[in-house]
């Protein structure tokens, strides 16, 4: 076969390339949220990666003291994490409306070191154990790979949501109204649309974006404090290389870098921890709006 | 004159700081307060904002420990190699990064310093996890032991009142004013004929180099370079430095080390000590939300009401 022609089993192949799809699906997910939340309130959200660890911690503690199994905790868990976030914009991004976007940007680092800080006093630095549900142990055995159904379920629930989200936004009422808030909120408000409402809702889907990725994520990495903090560097790195312009955009951007990096692990292993961030360098050289990004 | 005067007190109070309290936290506050006002002329003057200046400090200290450990350079030599890296390393990062505006800017001097810090994980000489450990102090010129703390003491005032003045140069000078005229309005500046991002990369260049000095140094003050220089965490605390003393201000960064460094000195030692991160996070956000001016900014706001 070509792969083992170039001296690489396909089982580590294809092996490789399905954790980076893994990856790619949280990436997509991620920078999703952001470009959701930057739309509408031209803010960074640094606390992005904190609140996809809070929804790993909101699953594990509705399982642990509540007993709500996985399933309920994938619908529960973002929506309290999604209000969560509602009640954050309300209170403390809704205070900086006017203010250049950097503050926006130190705000929500702020949060990020609060609530992780809080989180690594409560439950210290190690990672809780969290079971996949019963329903996805197992796998299948493919021929050229082993294909365990939980990770093939994150790739799937993950493409579900984006397409979900890229549905709302490109054709539904309620998505031509956010993107018209993203283009111009004044002239948006003046047509009696209620923008501060809607900003705060976008907030809020964003933030369960994570959340919901953090619920995804948690049987698989475990359930850490610090499992966002260096994410939401790569994740970044991934809204550079895509540009925040458009839901599309993220996803593709999102899931091909995650697939690049997985590639990387086989043929450049050195070089797999690094690989988004040179890529993004190129793409800063040759088409600095970002692959998918306009100017301005 | 009032304002000498003012100076002349300082630089004396400086001098016999160490006389009244512990030198080595004096220096760590000298270390800092130079990194926070280096980076401060990127933010507070250049309305940049960086998240990647970790990656010079800890840069520069790494390559200064290097040359001392490793190639036996003598100290002063030591310090000046790490500095001329971390203005290589600046110059490459900000090429890269003064390619896109705003909040895009921060995002990729972010990027770029994760990356250099894997970089740094993976190479050798950097001892991985444990760092550059059991730096030699050296000799000053070959004549003053920098052993002894006192002595070490007054070399950082040294290189740091350098770095300082540098800083005052920049912000005191065409250059600074043509840099605060891109800050306040970009188009305008482009239009009065200025090549704004060759202004920027200077600006970048300057203050990733003194941030490197401000690494180097403090390297040799406590004998370790680590990744704890490099991490990203190490970016958001001169943030907060800066943020805290006051954006834009000469004396601002320096005021807002102080209070960090110390805070952070007393905190980790007693019962609060695992509270750290949070409590940082808090002053974080209070900044943002109810002090964008910062302490010396606030000041200067309430002096100025006060004389009108």
């Amino acid at each position: 076969m070509f792969s083992d022609l170039l001296g690489i089993a396909p089982q580590v192949l294809f092996g490789q390339l399905l954790l980076g799809l893994i990856n790619g699906s949280f990436y997509a997910v991620l920078s999703l949220g952001l470009a959701v939340i930057f739309g509408l309130l031209n803010i960074v959200n640094f606390a992005h990666g904190a609140l996809y660890m809070l929804g790993a911690f909101a699953a594990w503690l509705l399982g642990k003291y509540l007993h709500i199994d996985y399933w309920g905790a994938l619908i529960l868990a973002p929506l309290i994490v999604g209000f969560i976030g509602v009640l954050l914009d309300r209170f403390l991004l809704r205070r900086l409306a006017g203010v250049d976007h950097l503050y926006g940007l130190l705000l929500t680092f702020g949060l990020a070191m609060l609530i992780e800080g809080l989180f690594v006093k409560m439950f210290g630095a190690s990672g809780q154990p969290f079971a996949a549900p019963k329903a996805l142990n197992g796998g299948v055995n493919l021929g050229f790979m082993f294909l365990p159904y939980y990770r093939a379920w994150v790739v799937v629930a993950s493409l579900v949501v984006c397409a979900v989200t890229w549905y709302v936004f490109e054709r539904t009422k309620i998505g031509a109204y956010l993107r018209a808030g993203t283009e111009n909120p004044k002239l948006l408000q003046a047509f009696g649309v209620n923008v501060p409402l809607l900003t705060t809702l976008a907030y809020g889907y964003g933030v369960a974006l994570a959340a919901f990725a953090g619920v995804l994520a948690a049987p698989i990495t475990q359930v850490n404090p610090l499992m966002g903090s260096n994410l939401i560097i790569v994740v970044f790195a991934v809204v550079v290389i895509g540009g925040m312009g458009s839901i599309m955009g993220a996803i593709v951007t999102g899931l091909s870098m995650g697939v690049v990096e997985g590639l990387t692990k086989v043929f450049w292993p050195e070089a797999s921890s690094t690989i988004i961030f040179i890529v993004m360098a190129i793409v800063l050289v040759l088409r600095p709006a970002g692959l998918f990004g306009r100017t301005n | 004159m009032k304002k000498y005067l003012a100076y002349a007190l300082l630089l004396t109070l400086l001098l016999v700081a160490p006389l009244l309290f512990y030198p080595v936290l004096l220096m760590k506050v000298l270390c800092f307060a130079l990194f926070a006002s280096a980076f401060n002329l990127i933010l507070g003057y250049g309305g940049l904002l960086s998240f990647g200046h970790a990656a010079f400090f800890g840069g520069a200290a790494y390559v200064t420990g290097h040359a001392i450990k490793t190639w036996g350079l003598p100290t002063e030599l030591g310090i000046l190699t790490g500095t001329v890296a971390a203005m290589v390393l600046g110059l490459l990062v900000g090429v890269l990064a003064i390619r896109r505006q705003g909040i895009y800017f921060a995002m990729i001097t972010l990027a770029l310093a994760q990356m250099v810090y894997f970089v740094f994980i993976r190479s050798g000489f950097t001892g991985g996890e444990n760092g550059l450990q059991g730096i030699p102090r050296g000799t000053f010129l070959g004549l003053v032991d920098l052993s002894n703390d006192r002595a070490m003491y007054y070399f950082v005032l040294g290189v740091c009142l350098i770095g300082f003045g540098v800083i005052a140069r920049a912000v005191h000078s065409p250059f600074g004013q043509v840099l605060r005229a891109i800050r306040d309005n970009e188009p305008r500046a482009t239009s009065l004929g200025y090549n704004i991002d060759r202004y920027k990369l200077l600006a970048f260049v300057i203050s990733a180099t003194i941030a490197g000095l401000a690494g180097a140094t403090k390297s040799v003050v406590f004998q370790l370079a680590s990744l704890t220089d490099a991490h990203w965490h190490m970016s958001g605390e001169v943030v907060l430095m800066t943020l805290l003393g006051g954006l834009g201000t000469i004396f601002g960064p320096a005021v807002g080390a102080a209070i960090i460094v110390t805070l952070q000195n007393t905190l980790s030692s007693g019962p609060l000590g695992a509270w750290v991160t949070v409590i940082m996070g808090l002053i974080f956000i209070i900044c943002v939300l109810a002090f964008r001016k910062g302490i010396v900014g606030e000041l200067q706001a309430a002096l100025r009401k006060s004389f009108n």
